[in-house]
């Protein structure tokens, strides 16, 4: 049995009348020590499988369960990085970590737990800037906070809402060879969400694309064989790399575009922003960026999806 | 340099101004169509001996005009504490759970409205002393505003960061000092904040009705005295204080925004 097993889950939202399915067979297995990447349009219901895992929200039907245990709501498990940092604005940079340590590790004396959260505060890089608030940290900053707290917790899943995705380019490469370098060095079970196919080939060990939704499925799951370390540089010249890429693309705008259900659009056309009955925040659907993870990307590839699209 | 400078001097000339407009037109209705209406001078000849003796005591009835509002200002403390110590935990419960809100918030809207002077009856009814009474009706008048600000802080708190408290497992203690607590101080003290001036305009009619010494006591015993100009006095007294109470708890305010 896999570490962390996803079977048959499904989730909706609304009620009777106005239902809306965002997930339909979501099913996954991720091993121990694996690093994965869950690739997926926005607004196909990304978020809202990552949350199911983390136990904030329960699925209408399936499973999820972590080493045999079904999953019945938040535990210390499973840490969680959220899309938008999450930090709380009244606590300096410590103290956001320290609150996470104080709880999972309550029987430690104190200085133990500064201890903890100095050495995971340290891990991020986060450098001189302890005792800032959230707001007198840039964005980069911030998240390797919430890194940190998410690290700190030493859960054996660590879950990763899009956590890159309000970055600029040039610190979210920094950041992303900083998360490759944790998972190297303490090979945690991760689960990354992101909408950026390069991310997930750069970090992960498989990448498994998201359809679009309503009902959105996992596609057929793509192994990236790229050896580690891997050199943001060397991708993309790399032949590997461009099939793994080639791949997840070729599901994402072929069969992972079309909508399961009979509808009058056409399988080809771009998803319309507003899906009838879907809630506002799941509807606008854009596709997956290609090249922001890349570094220096090539012209071609950048525009691959464009051309596909128009 | 001379923009700002210009500014300044708008900023004292301008209030200046409106004051002389207003004495003026005080001055010149005491001396036509309202012959009971003291004059500005004659307001001030009798008051002053109250003003300029703020503290003194020189009978039970005959104090400095500080010495009265003290007394108002602690009954309205004592009053204002006991609203925010029912409002606020109120507020929370309010906020956070949808069956209570449900239950509560149609007769919170009917008795939100309900003059302080319907109140106070009902309070001597109740306590059968005029103290407690005053203190119930200071209470029941200026809490509302602390039950609905707090309660809206609780419903804003954004989704995020109950999140977090839940995915870092937070207990509930923690979770409430932590998160809930902090998210809603701000809101908090905007309904602390209107409460108090509630509680300074309900204290006058509260000491009018009980004779309870204090400024409006003061103020109608000098009306059935004939006294009119300590009306006058007594006016611009409660409106002084008011002010200095209502400034006070936006400078709180404004340091718990930034922080």
């Amino acid at each position: 049995m896999a570490f962390l097993e996803i079977k048959k889950v499904a989730k909706g939202f609304g009620g009777k009348r106005d239902r809306a399915e965002i997930l339909a067979d979501i099913n996954l297995e991720v091993a121990k020590g694996e690093f994965v990447a869950i690739v997926g349009y926005s607004g196909a219901g990304k978020s809202t499988l990552v949350n199911m895992i983390a136990g904030l929200s329960a699925p209408d039907s399936g499973t999820i369960t972590v080493d045999g245990k079904p999953v019945t709501g938040p535990g210390s498990d499973r840490g969680m990085v959220f899309q938008n940092y999450s930090l709380l604005p009244w606590l300096t940079a410590f103290d956001n970590v320290y609150l996470a340590v104080d709880q999972t590790f309550s029987s430690w004396p104190v200085e133990k737990k500064r201890e903890h959260t100095n050495k995971y505060l340290a891990m991020v890089n986060l450098g001189q800037a302890h005792h800032k608030k959230p707001a007198e940290l840039s964005g980069g900053m911030r998240q390797r906070v919430a890194v940190a707290r998410a690290l700190a917790m030493e859960s054996e899943i660590l879950l990763m809402d899009e956590p890159l995705g309000a970055l600029d380019a040039l610190t979210r490469a920094t950041i992303q060879d900083e998360i490759a370098r944790i998972w190297a060095e303490t090979h945690k079970t991760i689960v990354l969400i992101t909408n950026d196919v390069d991310e997930g080939i750069l970090l992960a060990d498989r990448i498994i694309p998201l359809s679009v939704g309503p009902a959105a499925t996992l596609g057929p799951a793509v192994t990236v064989t790229v050896p580690r370390p891997r050199d943001r540089k060397a991708m993309n010249h790399d032949a590997g790399f461009k099939a793994v890429r080639n791949q997840v693309i070729e599901y994402l705008l072929g069969p992972g575009k079309r909508r399961p259900q009979p509808g009058p659009s056409s399988p080809t056309t771009v998803p319309s922003p507003v899906a009838k009955g879907v809630p506002a925040g799941a509807s606008s659907a854009s596709p997956p960026s290609v090249g922001s993870g890349g570094g220096a990307t090539s012209p071609e590839v950048a525009a691959a999806p464009r051309e596909v699209a128009a | 340099m001379k923009a700002k400078a210009r500014v300044d001097v708008a900023a004292i000339v301008l209030p200046l101004v409106g004051i002389v407009v207003i004495v003026g037109i005080w001055a010149l209705s005491s001396a036509t169509w309202s012959k009971n209406l003291p004059s500005p001078f004659k307001t001030w000849q009798v008051s002053k001996p109250f003003v300029v003796a703020p503290f003194e005591k020189r009978g039970e009835l005959d104090q400095g005009i500080a010495r009265f509002a003290w007394y108002s200002l602690w009954l309205v403390a004592k009053g204002y504490t006991l609203a925010l110590l029912i409002g606020t935990p109120l507020g929370f419960l309010l906020g956070r759970s949808k069956l209570f809100a449900k239950g509560l918030d149609p007769i919170i809207q009917i008795l939100r409205p309900v003059s302080p002077l319907a109140w106070l009856p009902l309070g001597l009814v109740l306590f059968e002393k005029s103290q407690p009474a005053a203190l119930f009706t200071i209470a029941i008048c200026a809490m509302w505003p602390t039950v609905l600000n707090t309660a809206l802080g609780v419903r804003s708190i954004p989704q995020d960061y109950l999140n977090v408290a839940k995915v870092l497992q937070l207990s509930p203690a923690k979770t409430f000092f932590k998160v809930l607590l902090p998210a809603t101080l701000p809101y908090m003290f905007t309904g602390y904040r209107l409460s108090l001036g509630i509680a300074w305009l309900v204290i006058v009619a509260v000491e009018m009705l009980t004779g309870s010494p204090g400024v409006g006591g003061f103020l109608w015993q000098e009306y059935n005295s004939l006294i009119y100009e300590h009306i006058i006095l007594c006016i611009l007294t409660i409106g002084v204080v008011g002010f200095v109470l209502d400034r006070l708890m936006s400078v709180v305010e404004r340091r718990l925004r930034a922080a």
